[in-house]
């Protein structure tokens, strides 16, 4: 657990702090590179997207120089730089990754994209070998993590704009909203915003009608839609299944004499429509009639924010769900560490028990094979009951961070050699690289 | 042996009624998971009990408790083919407790059989029977689907944001749920009508059709020809189709309830 981490993100550093830190995806792999070469580091990665930027290591004993490493890559002097960066160790490492991995430390919290943006890197780091054992663990779990928290809490499952809730609604409505037709009302941003979502969840075709006709025909033609000349819209507007109205008319252009047009003429077939003009398009009491679904700007405000409220709860389920991961996560690396330790003990004792077995053989002369299987199986009781106690206490040192100490004990009286593993052959000839390259 | 199987089927059908009534509060997609499988389990029992009566070979198709049980089984059958297109558990919600009570009242109820000796063509019956309870089924599903397009469509006008990310499908799916289910059971009712009175004629060659049994049948079809009239003219939905569906549904109540009073389709002891 000599995980150790730098970074900064929205929250802690503004965007021209960011911009300049942001390393673009084509020099990713050289960065990790770099970082694995850098002194007291063994296993690197970077994370870089316009939010935040993060260096993930694993050292090789838990205090190297990542500031300095961020000043040399991207020299940059200190005071411009270190008030913005946060630092982590060991287990509040390990919970920032979980975090950030389960969208708990983005600008929108629940969005789905850091994710995809974290296992981009964690490929990036691996296809360059600068993610080996200690990362790989840490981050197979991160994503693990990730996905519990996705489908435990509903963190990231509401919407949070205008666009999309009006695409959710319409599903709600609809279903699925392929073939469905959309009708847009005067020509505007927002409008176009929404249509372009609806769109892309597989919309059929559009129509536009606007005052003047030549913006209608402009419309349009971006998304390869019909125009339709204002004075048609009462005669037209039932083909359609999704109304987006933002005309700039003075009072409702749809009432209720309106509605009850377009559902006979649609067989009741419901229609959706979001009104997004100020004042409404709509009558309220055309909005009344069954089959007629209108949502109004206020609507759809007070839907994303309470969404943004959802996710905030949700969010606190997800602490939850990662504070008890980051626990599991450190026991099992504990006990990971005094693995080596446990397997060389046994392999001692075992060395030492086959060694006086063959000494006494000659003397015991020819033994059958039930005084054989006697044999093994006294002298392998014997090991097992003497070491059963320091196996466990090991085990459970580790689960109280008292590990070092005790494997510290283990080894000295026993006179063990254990291999340490990954650790990098001579890391002082690593500095010395480092040091004459900048 | 075959009330046995329908107790153990009735345990797992238990899942699903408490489902049904956590569904109306919150989402839970796991416990939705874990009343499917139970469901499928009781069906398996429920399959389990309903072959060993047929091969048992008396004719206890007509007596209350075998025909409820067939009902209950049908309903599931039905809510499993609408899962297995749409992928929605939600009209469980309605189903699920319909079919435990039928189940429950088949378990543990009085077993008084309708007067079935005197008919002679038994194939004709065991074919009304089958049919007229797909179509009753067809009903259940279709009235749930229609209870759930008012919840769904209400909470839509109501413009509730939190409620938004609710367990109910999309409208335009529930009201699919519901007019399949119309239009399939429809020739079910029918033919199951058309094979009963074959079945009366032949039993009792002269049929007073003042028989409250028949009178009400009568009504049940045509209330439900109604709807799928409308439904089908002019795409009455909601509200109206509800209305319409809770009537047809009381009627079939009705007609199931003339058994304990009609003269020539009642239950004896």
């Amino acid at each position: 657990m000599r995980y150790q981490l730098i970074g900064l993100n929205h929250k802690s550093a503004p965007l021209e702090v960011r911009e300049r830190l942001a390393i673009p995806e084509s020099r990713l792999p050289d960065t990790c590179r770099q970082l694995t070469a850098y002194p007291g580091i063994e296993e690197g990665m970077v994370i870089s997207t316009c939010n935040r930027v993060e260096i993930v290591t694993h050292t090789v004993n838990g205090h190297a120089d990542l500031r300095g490493f961020l000043h040399d890559h991207f020299e940059l002097d200190a005071s411009t730089l270190d008030s913005h960066l946060y630092e982590f160790r060991e287990k509040d490492a390990v919970r920032h990754i979980f975090r950030v991995a389960s969208s708990l430390d983005s600008m929108v919290v629940g969005e789905a994209q850091i994710l995809g943006q974290v296992k981009e890197a964690y490929a990036t780091a691996r296809a360059v070998g600068a993610v080996r054992g200690q990362l790989d663990q840490l981050f197979s779990r991160a994503f693990a993590v990730a996905k519990r928290v996705r489908s435990e809490t509903a963190v990231g499952s509401s919407s949070v704009s205008i666009a999309s809730v009006a695409v959710e609604l319409a599903k709600k409505i609809f279903g699925n909203l392929h073939g469905k037709n959309v009708f847009i009302v005067g020509a505007g941003k927002m409008s176009e915003l929404a249509a372009r979502h609806l769109m892309a969840h597989g919309c059929g075709s559009i129509f536009v009608a606007n005052r003047t006709y030549e913006r209608a025909i402009g419309l349009a033609q971006k998304f390869d839609g019909q125009a339709i000349k204002f004075e048609d819209l009462y005669a037209t507007c039932d083909r359609a299944d999704i109304v987006i109205t933002s005309t700039g008319a003075p009072h409702a252009i749809f009432r209720r004499e309106h509605g009850e047009q377009f559902l006979s003429r649609r067989k009741n077939r419901p229609m959706f429509f979001i009104d997004i003009a100020v004042p409404r398009d709509v009558s309220p009491e055309m909005a009344k009639l069954d089959g007629i679904f209108a949502y109004d700007i206020d609507d759809l405000q007070q839907a994303v924010t309470s969404h943004v409220a959802d996710r905030r709860k949700e969010a606190e389920r997800a602490e939850a769900i990662i504070a008890g991961e980051v626990e599991k996560f450190e026991a099992r690396q504990s006990t990971l560490d005094v693995v080596p330790t446990i397997v060389s003990l046994q392999d001692h004792l075992e060395t030492i028990r086959q060694a006086e077995i063959d000494r006494v053989r000659g003397r015991m002369g020819q033994l059958t094979p039930e005084q054989e299987i006697a044999v093994e199986a006294l002298t392998r009781g014997i090991i097992n009951k003497v070491m059963h106690t320091p196996i466990t206490t090991l085990k459970s040192a580790a689960r109280e961070s008292e590990a070092t100490t005790v494997v510290d004990v283990v080894k000295r009286l026993f006179n063990l050699q254990v291999k340490p593993k990954d650790l990098p052959a001579e890391p002082d000839s690593k500095k010395d690289e480092v040091g004459t390259r900048h | 042996m075959s009330l046995l199987w329908l107790r153990f089927a009735l345990g797992c059908y238990f899942v699903g009624l408490v489902y049904a009534f956590v569904a109306l509060t919150r989402t839970s997609e796991t416990f939705g998971r874990i009343a499917l499988h139970a469901a499928s389990m009781g069906m398996v029992f429920h399959f389990v009990s309903l072959t060993e009566i047929f091969l048992s070979g008396q004719i206890v198709w007509a007596s209350v408790h075998n025909s409820e049980s067939l009902l209950a089984f049908l309903s599931m059958a039905f809510f499993m083919v609408i899962y297995a297109i749409y992928q929605t558990t939600s009209p469980g919600v309605v189903v699920f407790p319909v079919v435990f009570f039928l189940t429950f009242v088949a378990a543990f109820g009085e077993q008084p059989v309708l007067l079935t000796q005197f008919v002679s063509n038994k194939g004709w019956l065991i074919a009304h029977i089958i049919l007229i309870f797909t179509g009753y089924a067809a009903l259940v599903l279709s009235f749930g689907a229609s209870l759930l397009y008012l919840i769904q469509e209400g909470r839509l006008k109501a413009k509730k944001p939190t409620s938004l990310i609710g367990f109910l499908p999309a409208l335009e799916v529930i009201d699919q749920i519901g007019y399949r289910s119309l239009l399939l059971g429809f020739p079910f009712m029918t033919l199951g009508l058309l094979t009963g009175s074959v079945v009366a004629v032949t039993t009792y060659g002269k049929v007073d059709f003042l028989d409250p049994k028949i009178l009400l049948s009568v009504l049940m079809w045509v209330v439900y020809m109604v709807m799928v009239f409308t439904r089908w003219n002019s795409g009455w939905r909601g509200r109206r189709a509800a209305f319409l569906a809770t009537f047809a549904f009381a009627a079939a109540l009705a007609a199931w309830a003339a058994n304990y009073f009609s003269a020539i389709h009642r239950f004896g002891a």
